[in-house]
């Protein structure tokens, strides 16, 4: 999916995680920041990683900030933030989420 | 597992939007829950509440409490691709708001079916409610509740038809009769279910219990909850008492037993009982089944 601006999607509210996304410059960097990156880094990058694999998303700098959120909230502010950044608003591919 | 008939005493409304109220929903034990992409969601979010609701219903075991999701109104750009989220999430069955005539509920139905072949789920696995919330909503309860062979049940959304009736809130809920009667009697005919209005006054505990006393002595079937504290409170009203249990399980099993000998009208304590009385004396173990009261040996 192409990346046509930069977007947000969740809040830095307790058990959420914003999601900022932007267009890349040839590779995908993800930064991550969260208070439990020791003990759970590896499997939000993971869930990152898969969401944007998904949705064939291969060229982007995407900043997390994970306030708590579990899996699928993150899966789910990563594909928002991907949707709104390439402009889908319709027919979207839930079935390869 | 969903189907028609299932017990739903309490729909609790969730917020979509908020994604530590919808992961764990279900520890409060309403029968049902309805995820809210409406009234509650900013217009803003629209797009964010949809997507985080499909990966909680894909993702989140929610214990055997029914999932269903109001949509946005079919008069507004969101609610197909909400029915397709949803549908291919795998939710239940969606309360459609704002219902008029028949046609509000067709369209929805055609959506339905579509997203059911789209993504692979059961024909007709999805269930609908007709939420009604107009003057012209009651007045076409019957049409409503018959318009569709997923249609399920039939709910009053006292806000916004109190507004439109220019009617004024009373304590005793007069100004919602004629509402409430036209309601239970279209489900009654149509043989789907009819939930009350949601209780706003949420500290209000004794109101609560006392409306809810009046519209199951009504013959609803459940209420609308906004608060996870109501739902206690509904569910005691909805427990049958020992009494009750007692009479309503003596009717099950002598009725049969009558019956077969040719009696259709006898007495139990001083009551005669006929035929009529074994729907309401089924549904009355069932609530006490339910409530964890009643662990006879009657089938149901």
């Amino acid at each position: 999916m192409k990346l046509n601006h930069a977007a947000v999607s969740g809040t830095e509210d307790s058990g959420d995680v914003f999601v900022e996304i932007a267009p890349g410059t040839g590779t995908l960097e993800v930064d991550l920041t969260s208070k439990v990156i020791r003990q759970y880094g590896r499997s939000i990058r993971q869930a990152v990683g898969e969401t944007l694999d998904r949705l064939h998303v291969t060229d982007a700098h995407v900043v997390v900030k994970d306030k708590g959120a579990v899996d699928h909230t993150i899966r789910a502010r990563v594909a928002t933030a991907v949707f709104r950044a390439a402009d889908q608003k319709d027919n979207l591919p839930w079935g390869d989420l | 597992m969903s189907n028609k008939n299932r017990l739903r005493r309490t729909l609790m409304f969730l917020n979509a939007q908020r994604a530590n109220l919808v992961r764990d929903g279900y520890i409060y034990r309403p029968d049902s829950v309805i995820f809210d992409l409406e009234d509650a969601v900013a217009l803003s979010e629209k797009d964010s509440a949809r997507v985080a609701l499909y990966h909680v219903l894909q993702y989140v075991d929610y214990h055997g409490v029914e999932r269903l999701v109001r949509i946005n109104g079919t008069d507004t750009p969101f609610w197909q691709e909400d029915i397709r989220a949803i549908v291919a999430g795998g939710c239940d069955g969606i309360r459609i708001p704002k219902c008029e005539t028949a046609a509000d509920v067709e369209k929805v139905d055609e959506a339905v079916t579509k997203a059911e072949q789209e993504f692979g789920q059961p024909a007709g696995s999805t269930l609908l409610f007709a939420g009604i919330e107009s003057p012209l909503g009651v007045h076409n309860a019957l049409e409503l509740a018959t318009s569709s062979e997923r249609m399920t049940g039939i709910s009053i959304g006292a806000g916004d038809f109190k507004g439109s009736m220019h009617a004024h809130y009373r304590e005793d809920g007069a100004e919602l009769y004629g509402a409430r009667y036209a309601l239970v009697m279209a489900a009654r005919i149509a043989g789907v279910q009819c939930y009350d209005t949601v209780y706003t006054c949420v500290k209000d505990f004794e109101g609560l219990k006392k409306e809810t006393q009046l519209i199951y002595d009504m013959g609803f079937d459940g209420k609308s909850v906004i608060y996870p504290r109501q739902v206690p409170v509904i569910h005691s009203v909805f427990t049958p008492t020992a009494k009750e249990i007692e009479k309503a399980e003596a009717i099950v099993t002598q009725l049969g037993s009558q019956a077969s000998e040719g009696i259709g009208v006898f007495v139990i304590g001083g009551d005669m009982v006929d035929v009529a009385m074994l729907e309401g004396a089924k549904r009355t173990l069932m609530l006490a089944k339910a409530a964890g009261v009643y662990k006879g040996a009657v089938q149901l």
